[in-house]
């Protein structure tokens, strides 16, 4: 599944479905290299920039994992960033400080975005994977009152 | 610059200073240590090298020697010349992070002063630690006195680091034995321990930025077993290194190593097996033997534990007649390990050998030099009767009834 600032590359191939080579054809200590060619600088770049390796995560995906995903209403978030900052596996997507969307290849629905968003109603919500976006966003809650 | 260090011709060391000086000869770029005993002096001497300017190297005091082998780890995926030591308690602690450090192959040299393992704990000298090592994918030396602890050291790293091994390398000597007991030793000049041991040579480093790398990646059933297949064929492959690197420290000082070393077993009839210092003892009480009572007596020991030398261990001993194999480990239900890799590799001789097993010398119980003769005279006699004579699995040197298991079906 391609989503938000996704290259060719980002989640292009399932987890697990590279060639299989022979013991002798392996890397040496299992160490891998994340980045193709020179990587010089490589952490001024964005990651829709970066030329992972074929053995980088980056370029595997995982969507299939996940039951329920979170579902971003562009119309209520602040761009605070928390979600940003609290996602551990890096699939929140924001440029310039302001929130893009999903990255639906590495997002495990672990809906720590949702638990971190401090809009009322919440500007993440969590859909069975199954919904359609559009259908989602219809079923948006309304803003909560503050009880006293 | 590190400051260099005047080192005698002759000097006057234990175990644990000669392994400490090494150390600093070879110049490391990160030491993570945490004490135990018997092993502390050499990190102990090694943190006074580096703050009396021996050494330009970072050492770090760690809370564990879990951590201790982790920094290690960290530390030569970096890309730095790595070392440390411990023993027994210590030892078992760092297991974890040991196999993580040979599936990496990073080059990292551990000093391990034999002792044995609790409970009851216990301080004294035993193979307990050693042995739980053994399938560790590293490569194991055992040192039988002071000066085998240095020369050892100096060869770990060579072996270690060459470009077709990268694997981590254990140098081994018998607690308070070896470790606490000053002997005389001939070091080598700093600048000559320096040439020999050379440069280090980094590979697949994490601090070349050009080249990010991921170290401890996770591999399931489609991956996994190839990196251990060519991660065991490189411990296996490094047998034709470390013998190369023994020749070499052979050219350059005259003391020469093998990956087993054999003992008046030329002409030998019987022979014994063993590791550490029990080899010298053995040695002596063969001579006697020979002296006294003509018995054709040889001693064999693994000087590389690990890759097992099957190869050498079969030409050193398929013409002897009976050969008994001691193991100073308590072998937890089993055949000890000694006796079990011996007999494995003379299984494929034509002659088939007489094959005993003794448990001796737990917890640093001493092994006298009338007990190894006493041992020598029962495979004589098993020799001549042409079968086993006594329980396959005996205790030396233990109280009470006589403890034993198991009886031949070759008779």
């Amino acid at each position: 599944m391609q989503g938000v600032c996704a290259t060719d590359k980002r989640g292009s191939k399932e987890l697990g479905s590279e060639e299989l080579v022979g013991w002798d054809e392996v890397m040496q200590g299992v160490v891998v290299n994340s980045f193709e060619g020179d990587a010089t600088d490589i952490a001024r770049q964005k990651a829709e920039e970066r030329n992972y390796s074929e053995f980088s995560s980056y370029t595997a995906t995982v969507a299939s994992w996940r039951v329920i995903k979170p579902v971003y209403n562009r119309d209520i978030c602040i761009d605070c960033q928390n979600c940003w900052v609290w996602c551990p596996d890096t699939s929140i997507v924001s440029r310039d400080k302001q929130m893009l969307g999903i990255d639906y290849d590495h997002c495990k629905g672990c809906q720590v975005c949702v638990e971190v968003c401090p809009t009322n109603p919440k500007s993440l919500l969590m859909f069975a994977e199954h919904e359609d976006l559009d259908k989602a966003l219809a079923q948006w809650p309304q803003k909560e009152k503050k009880e006293k | 610059m590190a400051e260099k260090y005047d080192v005698q011709e002759v000097e006057v060391w234990d175990g644990n200073y000669a392994a400490a000086h090494a150390l600093r000869q070879a110049q490391i770029d990160v030491v993570a240590a945490y004490p135990i005993t018997p092993s502390t002096p050499i990190v102990e001497n090694y943190g006074q090298f580096v703050a009396n300017g021996y050494v330009d190297g970072e050492f770090v005091m760690v809370e564990s020697e879990h951590a201790a082998m982790s920094g290690c780890v960290g530390a030569a995926a970096a890309g730095g010349r790595v070392a440390t030591a411990t023993s027994s308690q210590g030892f078992a602690l760092m297991c974890e992070v040991l196999y993580q450090a040979s599936g990496m192959r990073l080059p990292i040299v551990l000093n391990v002063v034999n002792r044995a393992l609790a409970s009851p704990l216990n301080v004294r000298g035993d193979h307990s630690d050693m042995y739980l090592g053994r399938d560790s994918g590293w490569i194991q030396l055992d040192a039988f006195n002071a000066q085998e602890a240095y020369d050892l050291n100096l060869c770990a790293f060579r072996i270690g680091e060459h470009l077709s091994v990268r694997l981590p390398v254990m140098v081994h000597q018998d607690g308070f034995v070896t470790s606490h007991t000053a002997q005389n030793v001939n070091p080598l000049k700093d600048e000559d321990a320096y040439a020999f041991v050379g440069d280090f040579v980094p590979h697949e480093e994490m601090l070349d930025f050009s080249r990010p790398v991921t170290y401890g990646a996770q591999t399931e059933e489609d991956w996994h077993f190839e990196h251990k297949a060519k991660q065991h064929k490189a411990l296996m492959d490094s047998r034709a290194i470390i013998d190369e690197v023994f020749a070499d420290f052979e050219k350059k000082t005259g003391r020469a190593y093998k990956r087993v070393e054999s003992y008046m077993i030329e002409d030998a009839e019987v022979a014994i097996v063993a590791l550490g210092t029990t080899v010298e003892t053995c040695i002596l009480a063969a001579k006697q033997l020979r002296e006294e009572e003509g018995i054709k007596v040889g001693v064999v020991s693994p000087r590389c534990f690990r890759p097992f030398p099957f190869d050498k261990i079969r030409e050193a001993l398929e013409n002897v007649n009976a050969i008994c194999c001691l193991d100073r480990s308590s072998p937890g239900g089993a055949m000890g390990a000694l006796f079990n890799e011996v007999s494995a590799a003379l299984y494929s001789t034509q002659k088939r050998p007489l094959v005993t097993n003794y448990i001796y010398g737990l917890g640093g119980r001493d092994f006298s030099i009338a007990e190894a003769k006493r041992i020598m005279k029962e495979q004589k006699a098993h020799a001549d009767a042409g079968y086993i004579t006594t329980e396959i699995q005996q205790f030396s040197g233990l109280r009470g009834p006589k403890l034993g298991f198991f009886e031949t079906k070759r008779r």
